[in-house]
């Protein structure tokens, strides 16, 4: 490869436009995020005359109205992230280090809840355990005989939101931790042994460590998302009378709208996310992790003997979940013609496929503008995201850290707040963009730039400068060696990045439903409309197909030419 | 013109005409334009624009069926249907209108005050469909021609049948604030649906705060849409509805679903959606072919037959097997109160309910 890269990088043009161009970067960041962000911030210490006050503050602070929601909020962030690294953890571990079986069909079936819309998966644990109706409180009753009111779970709780989230969090830590465990190189496992190491000593004395900010990384991931999820706590906590902040917040913009209440609310959620960013840093900031160099090898698996199996079974029954349990009862729903019998083949119906393709008027219009939009915020969001990671981790501008810093600070930000700081900054002049795509993509754009940029960002610091820097040496400009080297040996990080943004687009929901308008509808905001009415047979359908869609779509990407995630790794 | 009489009588039941007849009475010169009926140039200009955009708060499948059923009839004039709570559709308009993004042509709401606000907004435009002018009784129609009743239906109570006996059932909103059903109550939200913020609102006038106070207390499930808990009740996840659509009650009862429609004693709340255009349009005349349609008998007799509503269209013919409307004990509706208290009653219900 070196050979190709010096041939490649041997013409050095007359003019480096590298800087200029990154620097262009730099501030297309700074208009995306600052502008809705100062809104916000304009908006919380404004009353409604748009005088300053702290009146908003005070209330958010005093009133248990706020309070409330702001614990609730905190406890299910806490909760679900604890619940997602003490599962994903192990779990990456087996399938990246040892010769557990189906390890292919394991890291599909993660890709599966990945792919699924949390919102779609607090419906389908709705079909599963409502307390009455759910099927396997059905199953329960039938089984032991319990009374009709006497239920195993209750999904509309505190402990079933938790789960819900937990369950559809999950997958970005497991993908985060398995990624970097896979990324470790067999010689340092192969030092240790030499040296004495036994297989757990290894593990805690060197993978363990290695894997150390992925993890961190994972468990801060899962925290904010369980955060700013606004899908899941409207379709499980409002049932049961409880708020979380996002739906707080959301319940804010209904008439009569008090934006000004939303944007103060929104802060403290910002501060926090700024706090944890830092924490992230000091206790990762003086260890170097760079385990891509110029050469490597090979990781070794652990041969688990007969515990293969039980490992084997500890997966799937996890991945059931996110997976098995809620796809059957969605596909139940699809053909049923109430949503939790199960069918017979006397009952079974087609008339919710009928429904939902032939009779639902918004439904093509839905899936159009989904994936118009999943497909160009993907492919900007990776540029973004690629261009923006090596400005901060090769310290390419002066100001990095500022830009790190702004691609990171809209995770704090829940997506319906966003939504509104986008409308304010979209809808008027001199950017009329509301009722357009085009607002939806800013959109996309800002709310999967963060956990894009962090894929990248370490990404960049797993692979060594030297490579890089060789080919500066050998005369390539900035631009040329981030194209031709390091972007190709993290062709899988940016296929995973754009398939990643794709899938998000298709889950989002929070910042979608303050920004369409009825021609700019986008498939989850017509699910949502849906669960409002209750009409569970139309969503069971609607969410299977956009599940076979986005497959698909994950599966052609890992196809194109030249960026086969199966191919070359470290060689 | 031929001169077509209406006899009270024929009217669905004097009380639902006399109840309705404050949001049409206006106190500005009666100006309705006359009534228009549906010419082949209508037609053509129609399906040049190709499409027409109807916002609606109806539950889904009875919207798409009155869509299909006038696409059938006007074949090339598509309809997008965009269906929300009535108080959901209120704010999109609000926002889209608010950036003067004129996406909807043809709009109907369950909160009857919403009428009062967009005409005094000076946003809807004069269009009197011939059914409209020919049949409908005068307190079912506005007097400036900007509106009139597409719909009645109300609000009731409601059990599945095979988790609550018939003679155990609640009779009445009192009787579902008996301890026996607490966890057991499935009930919807006023912010999202107009059905329940006018329900809410005859309710509370009618018994007082109180009730709704003693009510958050037996731990309902809080849904969205007035369709909802009908549904909810389907598929047995609650026992007892404290509100819902008595037409998604006849749509489930109909197809042998087990539930139950109870007429509360207290009268059961009355709700009237009317239909308009808007001035702003995008399609001005498939809106206006698509006003016609929704009120001619055809569509009023799919809105009954098929949706459970009930029509104030006098040609059209209740099902057999319903109660008739006019035998019901109703509340009495008040479009302009609602109006002026809409952000109170919705402020106030989210105290009690904390949702």
């Amino acid at each position: 490869m070196s050979i190709a890269t010096a041939e490649r990088v041997a013409h050095r043009p007359f003019l480096d436009l590298s800087q200029p161009i990154l620097w262009a970067f730099a501030a297309f960041l700074c208009v995306l995020i600052v502008l809705p962000v100062s809104w916000l911030v304009v908006f919380g210490f404004s009353d409604r005359a748009g005088a300053f006050t702290l009146e908003n503050f005070e209330r958010l602070f005093t009133d248990p109205d706020f309070l409330e929601p702001l614990v609730t909020t905190l406890i299910v962030a806490v909760s679900s992230s604890a619940i997602c690294c003490a599962v994903a953890a192990p779990m990456a571990w087996l399938v990246a280090r040892t010769d557990v079986p189906l390890r292919l069909t394991i890291r599909a079936l993660v890709t599966a809840s990945f792919v699924t819309p949390p919102f779609l998966g607090a419906i389908a644990w709705e079909l599963l355990a409502a307390p009455n109706s759910g099927l396997l409180n059905q199953a329960f009753r039938a089984l032991t005989g319990a009374p009709q009111d006497v239920a195993l779970f209750n999904i509309y709780s505190l402990p079933g939101l938790i789960f819900v989230i937990a369950t559809y969090t999950f997958p970005y830590v497991f993908v985060l931790i398995a990624n970097a465990l896979e990324r470790i190189p067999g010689e340092l496992e192969d030092a240790s042994a030499i040296l004495g190491g036994r297989m757990w000593h290894t593990a805690r004395r060197v993978m363990i460590p290695l894997a150390l900010p992925a993890l961190l990384a994972g468990a801060l991931i899962a925290f904010l998302q369980a955060m700013t999820l606004f899908g899941s706590p409207a379709i499980l906590a409002l049932p049961s009378g409880f708020h979380t902040m996002t739906t707080k917040i959301w319940s804010l913009f209904q008439v009569p709208p008090k934006p000004e209440l939303a944007a103060a609310a929104s802060l403290p959620l910002l501060i926090v996310t700024v706090m944890l960013l830092r924490a992230q840093r000091a206790l990762l900031g003086r260890r170097g992790y760079s385990v891509v160099g110029g050469k490597s090898g090979d990781p070794r698996r652990i041969r688990l003997g007969w515990l293969k199996w039980v490992a084997l079974a500890v997966c799937l029954g996890v991945l059931s979940m996110p997976v098995f349990l809620p796809y059957f009862a969605l596909f139940n729903a699809a053909f049923s013609p109430t949503a939790t019998t199960l069918i017979s083949p006397s009952t079974m119906t087609l008339h919710n496929i009928q429904f939902a393709f032939f009779e639902l008027s918004t439904t093509k219009v839905a899936l159009k503008n989904t994936f118009i939009l999943g497909t160009l915020a993907a492919t900007l969001g990776t540029i973004l995201a690629l261009v923006i990671g090596y400005i901060t981790a090769r310290t390419a501008v002066a100001g990095h850290r500022f830009l790190g810093f702004l691609a990171t600070a809209p995770i704090a930000i829940p997506g319906i707040v966003l939504g509104v700081g986008l409308f304010l900054s979209y809808a008027r002049p001199p950017f009329l963009l509301y009722g357009t795509i085009w607002i939806l993509l800013l959109a996309y754009l800002t709310i999967e730039l963060p956990a894009a940029y962090q894929q990248m960002q370490s990404a960049y610091r797993a692979v060594h400068p030297e490579l890089e820097d060789a080919s500066r040496i050998l005369g390539a400009t900035r631009l040329q060696a981030l194209r031709h080297v390091t972007a190709p040996l993290l062709r899988t990080n940016v296929i995973a990045t754009w398939c990643f943004i794709f899938v998000s687009v298709i889950r989002e929901l929070s910042a979608a439903i303050m920004l369409f308008t009825s021609e700019t509808k986008v498939i989850s905001v017509l699910i949502f409309d849906l669960k409002e009415s209750g009409d569970l047979g139309a969503i069971a359908v609607l969410g299977i197909s956009m599940l076979l869609i986005t497959f698909a779509v994950v599966i052609f990407a890992n196809r194109i030419p030249g960026f086969g995630a199966g191919r070359l790794r470290n060689t | 013109m031929k001169k077509h009489r209406v006899s009270r009588r024929k009217v669905l039941g004097g009380s639902a005409a006399l109840a309705a007849a404050t949001v049409f009475a206006s106190p500005i010169r009666a100006a309705a334009p006359p009534a228009a009926t549906v010419t082949p140039a209508l037609i053509e200009a129609a399906k040049k624009e190709g499409k027409v955009v109807w916002y609606t708060s109806v539950d889904l499948p009875v919207a798409e069926r009155v869509a299909k059923a006038f696409e059938a009839k006007y074949d090339g004039v598509k309809v997008r249907v965009e269906r929300s709570g009535a108080e959901r559709i209120f704010q999109r308009i609000s926002q889209e209108y608010g950036s003067r993004i004129h996406a909807v042509d043809v709009v109907q709401s369950s909160d009857a005050a919403h009428f009062i606000v967009w005409k005094r907004d000076g946003v809807l435009a004069p269009y009197v469909p011939e059914d409209v002018a020919k049949h409908f009784p005068a307190e079912h129609k506005d007097p400036d021609g900007l509106f009139a009743t597409w719909r009645a239906w109300l609000c009731v109570i409601g059990y599945n049948t095979n988790l609550v006996k018939a003679e155990e059932a609640p009779k009445s909103f009192a009787d579902l604030l008996d301890p026996k059903w607490a966890g057991k109550i499935v009930k919807a939200h006023p912010s999202y649906s107009g059905t329940i913020l006018t329900a809410t609102f005859q309710i509370s006038r009618d018994l007082g705060w109180e009730y709704f106070e003693k009510l958050a207390k037996q731990r309902i499930m809080q849904v969205q849409s007035s369709a909802d808990p009908p549904k909810k009740l389907a598929l047995g996840e609650r026992a007892v509805m404290a509100d819902g659509n008595e037409y998604n009650m006849f749509q489930i009862k109909e197809k042998k679903g087990p539930v139950e429609i109870v007429y509360p004693t207290e009268g059961a709340p009355l709700i009237i959606g009317p239909n308009a255009i808007f001035k702003a349009a995008p399609n001005p005349n498939a809106a206006r072919l698509l006003q016609s349609y929704l009120f001619s008998a055809e569509a009023q007799q799919i809105n009954v037959d098929f949706g459970g509503l009930r029509s104030v269209h006098p040609l059209v013919k209740e099902k057999a097997g319903r109660t008739p409307f006019k035998d019901i004990k109703k509340m009495k509706d008040d479009p302009v109160a609602v109006e002026k208290q809409s952000e109170q009653i919705k402020a106030r219900y989210a105290r009690i309910f904390k949702v």
